[in-house]
């Protein structure tokens, strides 16, 4: 599949890092939100120190339970939320920084798609010119603009004569969805964050959407970042696969290996969790128990502790790091287990 | 899983219920003459998409629909009629007989009382007794679906609680009364993967120990493998196709059936797409005529697009409204699972 993007003799002229340079480099990124009322000083800790690694044209999952930060990770990425700490890089330019990119140069290169297509739409526009919006802002005249949102109703599967002047509440969610990622390819973004973009969907419309979303990144060269709790769909549609758990990486690799082989037993616990489809082989026992802790006051050492059945004196004491990766085929995991000198007694069996 | 015979009443009889909401613009038929039924201490699930009818069904069996709502059919518990209901017997039988879990405690519980006196209202009204005696038996339910330091969380606010706890809290109250029919909406869809398990798990053994039957709404094939001794599929305002759970998630005899466990995406090969749906459902104001999913079924013929098709039975405890069962299960028509 990767193989055919390759080929391709069009060469974008805004990749100015070449194929080796990734899209986005997150290092330590860090935001926590103050609470009112829950003691002084309190702190959600939504995002706590995550890195990783966008390669161009691949499609990175994010998955974790509500709570785990995933989504303001997503807005961290956009600088709709400021980090307080961190950096970002994008292909090669820091983000927000002198001489790097600004963050409306950032914006026109990286579009998101939200969950709730009807509240990312606005009500009193038609949807051709929710979708110019974004052109328009960048300078296209209103029928250039008017002229590239009927191309891309076209690209998303929608007639623009019969589509385009209807308001949101004229179309299915579907159709809405649809136009909500037409919205976001408007302005020719090289990369697109989608946030539990098909989540609110039905099974028979959300499996078209992702295979419009799987012919959309082939014809446009596009690199996705893609969240969504639901483990089968991102095991269907990533390259690679990212764990969070209470604002943390605790797992990251490729796809396949992470549905395989989990390292981390929070990793293990979520594919357990997976409703199986065959009433012949039902899940009698839960994989755990309990909810995921409060990301206010959250755990010391490891923060999947309270929960793991292999935690011991060390998890409580030490926070295990997610170790060290190089390329797409890396496989770490942050756990005690998968580290040989930690002092956890399974340690190196895991 | 067929020992039942047939001829023994059932718990809950539907006949052709129908649901239409009218308005000055439109009609709309959500419900559009169901037909099912549940034998006591069986799980039903019924199935389908946004817009199929399944939750106005459930909310028709508590008669919780507004009043512009025109209903008609028939719906039987036990051999009372639930349609004719009124006044004190009305609310006797919400609550006591039929008891309800939401898809999300948060608005389904009072955000200003505490989830014991959530409990010790329904109690005391439908069974009277003292405070105390509605206090001890409370704590006990509290224990029953395994909320950890019941005593404690009986003072507790729902907005205290997680999510999971708040969902068990809500089948607590649920099942306060000892109803014979429980109805669940979608109770685990808005929880986490992990905790969504949990209390599927939880609902299965409490479904078992207690015996109650129980009819269950979802919109996943996976949820519905989990609880469900037989589901019913629905497509606009219809039970399009009826069976034993593991024999239709193996072979679906209706090819909207089969097109949603096709969709669902499960295992598919990430290089391959999903054998999607075409289309969308028809708008519930205008139904086209004959089979409503005839318009996006590959298999459908002239006849398809003429009359509703009747139902067929193509192996003992199956149903499916669909004039082209043969196509889709040619297998079970010759041997039957």
């Amino acid at each position: 599949m990767s193989t055919a993007v390759e080929m391709l003799p069009y060469v974008d002229p805004r990749d100015r890092g070449g194929a080796a340079q990734p899209m986005l480099i997150a290092r330590e990124l860090q935001r926590h939100f103050r609470v009112k009322g829950a003691g002084k000083g309190a702190v959600v800790r939504a995002v706590d120190g995550v890195s990783f690694t966008l390669f161009k044209g691949e499609t990175l999952g994010v998955v974790g339970e509500s709570g785990c930060g995933k989504s303001t990770l997503a807005r961290l990425l956009l600088h709709l939320v400021v980090p307080d700490s961190g950096e970002l890089v994008f292909d090669g330019d820091a983000v927000g920084e002198r001489g790097g990119v600004n963050v409306a140069d950032l914006r026109r290169q990286v579009q998101m798609v939200f969950q709730d297509s009807y509240s990312s739409l606005n009500p009193r526009m038609p949807v051709q010119d929710s979708i110019a919006f974004g052109p328009m802002v960048n300078g296209r005249s209103k029928t250039e603009a008017r002229r590239i949102a009927h191309e891309i109703l076209v690209k998303v599967g929608l007639r623009p004569d019969l589509f385009g002047p209807r308001y949101p509440h004229e179309l299915s969610g579907g159709q809405k969805q649809r136009v909500n990622i037409a919205r976001a390819l408007a302005v020719g973004p090289r990369m697109v964050i989608l946030d539990e973009a098909v989540s609110a969907l039905d099974k028979s419309v959300e499996a078209q959407v992702l295979n419009l979303l799987r012919q959309l990144k082939r014809t446009l060269n596009l690199t996705y970042l893609f969240i969504s709790h639901d483990l089968n769909v991102v095991r269907y549609i990533s390259d690679r696969v990212l764990v969070m758990y209470l604002g943390q990486v605790v797992e990251l690799g490729p796809a396949a290996e992470v549905f395989a082989r989990a390292r981390h037993p929070y990793t293990r616990a979520l594919l357990g969790s997976r409703l199986s489809m065959d009433a012949g082989r039902r899940i009698e026992a839960p994989p755990l128990v309990g909810d995921p802790p409060s990301p206010i006051d959250p755990p010391s050492g490891c923060r999947f502790r309270t929960r793991c059945p292999h935690a011991e004196s060390v998890c409580e004491a030490r926070m295990p790091t997610l170790g060290h990766w190089e390329d797409r085929s890396s496989h770490v995991a942050a756990c005690h287990m998968t580290t040989p000198d930690s002092g956890h007694s399974l340690a190196g069996a895991a | 899983m067929d020992g039942h015979t047939e001829a023994a009443a059932p718990l809950l009889d539907v006949r052709d219920l129908t649901v239409k909401f009218v308005s000055r613009e439109a009609t709309v038929t959500a419900v559009n003459g169901a037909t099912f039924s549940l034998r006591a201490g069986e799980v039903l699930c019924l199935l389908g998409e946004s817009g199929s009818g399944k939750s106005v069904t459930l909310r028709a069996l508590m008669r919780l629909l507004p009043k512009q709502a025109q209903v008609a059919g028939r719906v039987e518990l036990g051999g009372q009629d639930v349609l004719a209901l009124q006044g004190k017997a009305l609310g006797a039988f919400r609550g006591g007989e039929v008891a309800m879990v939401f898809q999300e405690p948060m608005t389904a519980l009072d955000p200003v009382y505490t989830i014991g006196q959530h409990l010790v209202e329904m109690i005391r009204r439908h069974k009277g007794g003292t405070k105390v005696e509605a206090r001890a038996r409370a704590i006990e339910l509290l224990d029953l679906v395994k909320i950890p330091s019941a005593a404690r969380r009986f003072d507790a606010y729902p907005h205290e609680l997680s999510g999971g706890l708040r969902q068990r809290a809500m089948i607590a109250i649920a099942l306060s009364c000892g109803p014979r029919l429980l109805l669940a909406d979608e109770p685990t869809t808005a929880l986490d993967a992990t905790v969504q398990i949990q209390v599927l798990i939880l609902l299965r053994r409490l479904q078992q120990e207690l015996g109650m039957g129980t009819i269950f709404v979802t919109h996943d094939l996976g949820v519905a493998a989990e609880i469900a001794d037989r589901v019913a599929v629905m497509y606009a305002g219809r039970v399009i196709e009826e069976g034993p759970v593991a024999d239709v998630l193996r072979a679906p005899a209706h090819p909207y059936t089969a097109g949603l466990l096709a969709s669902t995406v499960h295992d598919q090969a990430p290089d391959q797409d999903i054998a999607a749906i075409p289309g969308s459902p028809p708008d519930l104001r205008r139904l086209p005529g004959g089979c409503s999913f005839a318009p996006r079924c590959g298999l459908a013929t002239e006849a398809c697009r003429q009359a509703f098709p009747d139902p067929v039975y193509p192996a003992p405890g199956r149903m499916a409204r669909c004039l082209r069962v043969a196509g889709v299960l040619p297998g079970l028509l010759r041997e039957p699972v």
